[in-house]
């Protein structure tokens, strides 16, 4: 045996050791971040689960023509204005009739939502037929009286109702009136401060419309701005400080760009304030450097072979460009546009600046109306004083997280599917 | 494929600004206070439900802030109305001036409690606001009786005051950034400050210094920042028995089966004591309406009424659920009038 092998033979052992140590490291930070994985999803999903159900009380309503105040039900303005909480007063006491006493009667009206009545409004208006008749309906349930039925009956008392609307739920309960059932309202609704009324469809419209515009504005700006760069451009200092310039960009802070928002866009420009296009725009200048490195990362990925063989067979430089180096670096384009979006999704503190934290009940019909986004919804629920809004809070997290999940599943989708490898 | 991109980008652009430009604004847009937010939204909410007209949009964005936003102009693309925790200042009547935002209405919406609460698990204790601004303020009366000040050397309530407890001083509360803190620094640490007649005297020979004693938190680690969230706040007390928090009284109203009162200078906050000023640390609120848009932005006028309506910030209205401590029954009388007058601010109201 000679010296070397000698040597090899005798630090063998210590190398073997030293490998698996560093692979124990690999897996010891792998599980601490799948850990708090863990612990984020156990936390958010288990106080947030509750929030896409609902409790609603079924009553025996009548819409007697006297009560509600409609004497012709062909009359929209005596629909709109009819007094539905009067019939809603006259099931409760019909399930109640022992509570005579005025402050007794405000507690046991105030377990039923004021969204009851415009329920009431919208069935009436439907059904012109239904004045003078009575219906079984099943009437949402005020927040307080919901979580009362949600909570398990050991936390029951740490719920805000007072101790006779406790002994009314629990008899309604017994009664069998109360059902539970999928919150509806959570995605067919917009904000409100009810916390049983309240929804993050507007919310979800909102982001919707902002990530249209973003991606509208910044993909094709970006490539276009990457093949320049990478194919084009001469080599020379004015490009280099722009290339320094576009990775400074990228590492701005996202506040820096909503200020540059409210001072141009809506300060100059006059644009409305709170609208997804300014909010767009904004996100435009923040995705857009990510766009851009990455879409000349994908530039650079394709081999110069292409481009030779290309112009080899007479090809011009745009040409070879738009017909074989464009197609071949579009799927890598494409995960970058999508995580820059994911990110642009997530982001709030630029649209603070513009007025999109804002409370908003009306669904955005297009990207000029007044709407919030999904990051900010959270943000406004989790700053409200009720306790139902701790669940709704966690739900829309949980919104949020799988719309993120989604857009990154098709950027590694993508990628695997169109990834070509020389 | 670059060529039909650009020019879908151009139409489309061209088109969103086509629609914006002949768009009149059909909805009332509200920015100012989040103390204020809670109440605004909730009657703007009903507004839009009952009325038939679009529901406004409440931006939150600080007294401060919406000031700022409020004065900046008249026109469509200004908000119609801000929300205050404060009074305006003259400084903010001038720059609305200035702008050409000469009309303003104001209007009184009633108060909301500062709160001193802690976990339902700890003690009962009892403050007055020396003990607060001895436990909290950077600099304090030196504890020699000698008239100078030193900075803060007490670490626990017992230390304060020999009839609290032997308990760590561990106050949770706002960030400097926010309305609360501003009120916090003013009802309670300068409430306590005033109560040393040398300190007291200072605001007349020396303003400012007399602001940054009075009104300046120690930065050791005895008052905690715990965010603009006061949900987050209350959390923290919730793991924390030892801990006081400050926050908002709707809070404290949600929360009764987490936290309990601190009674202040024996007085527990409720309802009745702070409306009527007994409770000392309450604060009112206020709106403004640009009077020049009343008339051109639709639903104003209505959405004033709405608020200054019985059923809204009345004794038994809606807002009251929400946390609202109403004003008394004859300031709420004169400010209803004054809103439904449309009486504009002459400037004098800052004396």
């Amino acid at each position: 045996m000679n010296k070397t092998t000698e040597k090899v033979r005798q630090t063998l052992a210590k190398r073997y050791r030293s490998e698996k140590r560093f692979r124990a490291f690999g897996i010891a930070s792998i599980t601490l971040g799948l850990l708090a994985l863990v612990i984020l999803f156990t936390d958010i999903i288990g106080k947030g689960h509750s929030a896409f159900i609902e409790h609603r009380v079924t009553l025996e309503v009548s819409f007697d023509a006297d009560v509600l105040q409609i004497s012709d039900v062909n009359d929209a303005d005596q629909v709109t204005y009819g007094n539905y909480i009067a019939a809603i007063r006259a099931a409760m006491s019909e399930q109640f009739p022992e509570v005579q006493n005025r402050s007794e009667r405000k507690q046991l009206n105030g377990l039923i939502s004021s969204s009851a009545e415009f329920e009431l409004r919208d069935m009436l208006r439907a059904d012109h037929s239904l004045l003078g008749q009575s219906r079984t309906v099943s009437l949402q349930l005020d927040d307080a009286a919901d979580l009362f039925f949600k909570a398990s009956p050991g936390k029951r008392d740490g719920v805000r109702v007072t101790d006779l609307q406790k002994s009314w739920l629990l008899t309604l309960e017994e009664r069998d009136l109360v059902t539970s059932g999928f919150n509806q309202s959570l995605f067919t609704r917009g904000d409100s401060r009810e916390p049983e009324q309240a929804g993050m469809l507007g919310a979800i419209l909102g982001s919707l419309f902002t990530m249209m515009v973003t991606l509208v504005l910044s993909f094709p700006i970006g490539v276009a701005a990457a093949i320049y760069l990478e194919e084009f451009a001469p080599k020379n200092k004015f490009t280099d400080f722009i290339e320094v310039n576009i990775n400074n960009l990228a590492a701005v802070p996202s506040i820096i760009f909503g200020l540059l928002g409210v001072s141009i866009f809506i300060g100059l420009f006059g644009m409305p304030r709170s609208i997804p296009l300014v909010g767009g725009i904004v996100l435009t200048l923040m995705t857009l450097p990510t766009i851009i490195i990455s879409s000349r990362a994908a530039i650079k990925a394709v081999p110069p072979s292409i481009r030779q063989a290309a112009m080899g067979l007479g090809a011009s430089n745009m040409q070879v460009v738009l017909h074989h180096v464009l197609p071949l670096a579009l799927p890598g384009m494409l995960t970058g546009a999508i995580i820059g979006m994911a990110q642009a999704l997530g982001e709030t503190a630029p649209l603070l600046m513009i007025g999109m934290v804002a409370f908003i009940v009306e669904l955005p019909a297009g990207p000029v109306d007044p709407a919030t986004v999904l990051p900010v919804q959270i943000f406004l629920w989790a700053g409200s004083p009720e306790q139902a809004f701790v669940a709704l809070t966690s739900a829309a997290i949980m919104v949020l997280l799988a719309f993120l999940i989604t857009m990154n599943t098709i950027a590694v989708l993508l990628r695997k599917r169109l990834e070509r490898r020389w | 494929m670059k060529k039909t991109l650009m020019i879908a980008t151009v139409a489309a652009t061209a088109a969103m600004s086509a629609q914006f430009a002949s768009a009149a604004r059909d909805y009332i847009s509200i920015v100012g206070s989040s103390t204020v937010y809670p109440f605004a939204t909730v009657v703007a909410e009903r507004f839009g439900r009952s009325s038939g007209f679009t529901t406004p949009k409440i931006e939150s964005t600080g007294s401060g802030g919406g000031m700022k936003i409020f004065c900046q102009g008249v026109g469509l693309q200004h908000p119609d109305v801000t929300n205050a925790s404060r009074r305006m200042k003259s400084s903010e009547f001038e720059l609305c001036k200035k702008n050409g935002v000469k009309d303003i209405v104001e209007v009184q919406i009633g108060y909301d409690g500062l709160a001193v609460a802690n976990s339902v698990k700890g003690a009962d204790m009892d403050l007055s606001l020396r003990d607060l601004y001895l436990a909290l303020a950077k600099d304090v009366p030196n504890p020699n009786g000698s008239e100078e000040l030193v900075p803060n050397p007490y670490k626990t309530w017992k230390q304060v005051n020999p009839a609290l407890p032997d308990v760590e001083i561990e106050v949770v509360g706002p960030p400097p950034t926010s309305g609360t803190r501003d009120s916090f620094n003013e009802l309670g640490i300068e409430g306590g400050c005033k109560t040393y007649s040398w300190l007291k005297a200072l605001k007349g020979s020396d303003k400012s210094r007399y602001k940054a004693v009075c009104r300046s938190i120690r930065e050791d680690g005895h008052y905690i920042e715990a965010g603009e969230n006061d949900n987050l706040i209350v959390q923290k007390l919730e793991a924390n028995p030892n801990a006081l928090g400050v926050f908002g009284y709707s809070f404290l109203e949600e929360n009764t089966a987490i936290v309990k009162p601190v009674k202040i200078a024996g007085v527990e906050p409720g309802m009745e004591t702070v409306s009527s000023g007994e409770y000392p640390m309450s604060r009112s609120m206020y709106f403004y309406v640009k009077k020049a848009h009343v008339g051109v932005v639709p639903g104003i006028k209505e959405y004033v009424n709405e608020f200054t309506n019985e059923r809204a910030w009345g004794t038994s209205g809606y807002l009251v659920d929400k946390g609202l401590i109403p004003s008394a029954d004859n300031e709420r009388r004169q400010w209803a009038a004054q809103a439904k007058g449309m009486k504009t601010m002459t400037g004098k109201e800052f004396h």
